[in-house]
């Protein structure tokens, strides 16, 4: 590979945007399709798929064989509530290789005493988010204050900008309230039910830390979406 | 802390401009069991010092042989692990799956 190549690809990877880099398996020529040149390529379909699902993956074509690299971003989760939860759950989110920040302006909570692992911004999600890059689809948010006005200030922006994984803590009547705060904002239905709440899968969870298993499971379950098999029916016991 | 791919693309492309000479291994295909997904990468540099994996360990002995001769004449090349064969079986993929790795050196 040209140094210039991988100096390209390295760019994007910076820029949190997707790129595939291209080999042609006999004869070693390569070359980097950014996800905004995808549309545009002969094999357009196969390169938008492979972006979308982030599957790399070799292809037989009648000259020769390609291989696909893709490279999507990595996972960035932005937690907002420096909470009992979020103090399980950093530690856990590192260890996945997730790119966590932890945002709260309650400056009693967001301490770097509570959080050695990951970086706290004692901030409004407003003014915070701007610093974190804002979102977008590479982006997993947690929001765990229980307080509306925290947790909707990141809420809104994240349904606009298609994160691939929103959860909000809350019970079921805090959920629905919720959801009349949205609609009132004019979020359509469709995007609100993208919106994971109660937060987690259901496993039973109790304590923090069984949440933040919970959590962080729900978000590797939509992370490889196309990788699940479909729901296995019980045997009749 | 694990090295995520882009650090080991990053580093590889650090490397080299330090004058290193440095191979980049990648897993191409693999069947079963195989440890590292496709697209996984390890970086080598002419002194054997290496970055990142292409199998959790159990043939970057290997790897790492073919990385260093990549660098030497600068042809890529394409290898195989897996039970059944031979080599495999001394490399120790002993998951029972089977990998593909393109090395290539890094210009």
């Amino acid at each position: 590979m040209d140094l210039s190549l991988l100096s390209a690809l390295n760019a994007e990877r910076e820029a949190r945007r997707a790129a595939i880099l291209v080999t042609e398996l006999a004869n070693g020529r390569q070359r980097l399709v950014r996800e905004t040149e995808a549309e545009a390529e002969p094999m357009s379909d196969e390169l938008l798929e492979r972006l979308r699902t982030g599957r790399s993956g070799t292809v037989e074509r009648d000259d020769g064989a390609l291989f696909l690299n893709v490279h999507l971003p990595p996972v960035k989760l932005i937690v907002i509530g420096a909470v009992h939860v979020s103090q399980a759950l950093a530690p856990m989110a590192r260890e996945l290789g997730l790119d966590a920040t932890i945002v709260d302006p309650r400056t009693a909570f967001a301490t770097p005493d509570r959080f050695p692992d990951v970086p706290v911004i004692a901030e409004w999600p407003q003014d915070a988010l701007p610093k974190l890059g804002g979102f977008d689809r590479y982006t997993a948010l947690a929001c765990l204050t229980h307080d509306p006005k925290i947790d909707d200030q990141a809420l809104l922006p994240a349904l606009q900008a298609e994160c691939f994984y929103i959860g909000a803590l809350g019970s079921r009547r805090t959920h629905a309230k919720r959801i009349e705060r949205l609609e009132a904002a004019g979020i359509g239905a469709e995007a609100i039910a993208r919106i994971h709440a109660p937060i987690g899968l259901d496993i039973g969870a109790v304590t923090p830390a069984e949440i933040a298993v919970s959590i962080l499971a729900e978000i590797v379950a939509e992370q490889r979406r196309d990788r699940r098999r479909a729901p296995q029916t019980r045997p009749a016991s | 802390m694990l090295s995520t791919d882009s650090d080991i693309l990053k580093a590889a492309e650090g490397w080299r401009r330090e004058g290193r000479g440095v191979a980049l291994a990648t897993v191409i295909e693999t069947w079963g069991s195989a440890p590292r997904p496709v697209g996984s990468h390890l970086v080598i540099d002419h002194d054997g010092n290496f970055l990142g994996s292409v199998s959790g360990g159990c043939v970057e002995g290997d790897v790492l042989t073919e990385a260093a001769d990549a660098i030497e004449d600068g042809k890529p090349r394409m290898l195989e692990f897996g039970v059944a064969d031979e080599t495999a079986w001394r490399a120790g993929l002993s998951c029972g799956g089977r990998i593909k790795v393109y090395v290539e050196k890094l210009g």
